[in-house]
């Protein structure tokens, strides 16, 4: 197809999505409405479980089952992105050269390090009570790890990085929710039903099995960017093809 | 300008289309379908928002003292950043594939076929 014809093509289509889009629109409930049903029904449901984080509560509650097939599908990017970084014949591993950097570079991320890495495990640790969880402390605690590599150098970095215990985590993360759901089974519930006591509210142990979840995920967040991340890195720094 | 918001969204969506329809540039076309996605995020919260509201969050406001935003699709929006990120990279590394083994990252120079 030339490149021309392409344009109508894709202009016929975009005209007809924007005109249904359009009339769409015009038949949704007014911006900023009191109209909210499925977030007042949620928010009653979170406080019931005594979870102050309404967002937590639905997804690790309310619709825990969803967040495994999302999970699952993070846990799958990652194999996948794995699977194709991998080395390859015609290439060879250079060792990376110690870099220069700057002093006040390196203070300043010696210094974010732990106070990044504690703020990542607070947030995933805190997940039921204030905005946050798995999913964000998870990245703050991947992020945490790689300001090594801006302070000190990549062999640095590697040190405190064996992949394989990461690669590791990512599955016993993914594999700790499976059994959270399995143990509801045993209690005699469905599957991922809340069955833990619920606590009292608005402190860390509120929630029963949200705040179990959310450092399932945590852990599995953080050790799955951790392996993306080596992997782009490896291909960056370490790999290079033979001439 | 209740619709606003909404057309917004539509419109970054049909940008994003655009992009990835024109693109002569992989890593330009994985660029393309974040601002698709974005537009998800946009058209999600405005869907949500509440005027007044504020985070459904109760650990310092009383429940039921203050309207606040729909919780269910700031969820949904958290999902879809997830997978958005997760799926970019996974997109980015099979460029990273294509551009070894075929040496162009052009999608109008992939279409012979290779063994």
């Amino acid at each position: 197809m030339s490149r021309t014809l392409r344009l109508w093509v894709l202009l016929l289509g975009a005209g007809g999505l924007a005109a249904l889009f359009a009339v769409a629109c015009a038949g949704m409930p007014r911006f900023g409405g009191a109209w909210h049903p499925y977030g007042d029904r949620a928010v009653h449901a979170a406080l019931a479980h005594r979870t102050a984080n309404t967002i937590a509560s639905v997804n690790f509650d309310q619709r825990a089952f969803d967040t495994l097939g999302e999970e699952s599908i993070l846990f799958g990017a990652v194999l996948g992105t794995v699977v194709l970084l991998r080395q390859t014949r015609e290439e060879n591993r250079r060792q990376p050269e110690p870099a220069h950097v700057y002093p006040a570079v390196r203070r300043y991320a010696l210094f974010a390090l732990p106070v990044t890495l504690l703020i990542g495990l607070y947030v995933i640790a805190h997940g039921q009570i204030t905005p946050g969880g798995g999913f964000q402390g998870g990245i703050a605690v991947a992020t945490a790890l790689h300001l090594l590599y801006i302070a000190v150098d990549y062999r640095a970095l590697e040190r405190i990085r064996p992949i394989g215990r990461y690669e590791v985590g990512d599955a016993a993360g993914e594999a700790a929710y499976v059994l959270v759901g399995a143990a509801a089974l045993v209690s005699g519930a469905a599957f991922l039903t809340n069955v833990l006591p619920f606590g009292t509210f608005n402190t860390l142990s509120s929630g029963g099995t949200v705040p179990v979840l959310n450092a399932a995920l945590g852990v599995e967040v953080a050790c799955g960017v951790v392996v993306l991340l080596a992997r782009f890195l490896d291909q960056a720094v370490e790999i290079e093809e033979t001439p | 300008m209740t619709v606003l918001p909404y057309a917004l969204a539509g419109w970054l969506f049909l940008m994003g289309c655009y992009g990835l329809a024109t693109s002569r540039n992989l890593i330009h076309a994985v660029g393309c379908l974040a601002v698709c996605q974005s537009a998800t995020y946009v058209l999600l919260l405005a869907v949500g928002y509440r005027d007044g509201g504020t985070a459904p969050v109760f650990s310092d406001i009383a429940p039921g003292s203050r309207p606040v935003v729909d919780p269910v699709v700031q969820a949904l929006v958290l999902t879809d950043i997830v997978i958005g990120a997760t799926v970019t990279a996974l997109l980015l590394s099979l460029v990273i594939q294509v551009a070894k083994r075929h040496g162009t990252v052009v999608p109008d120079e992939l279409s012979e076929l290779r063994g």
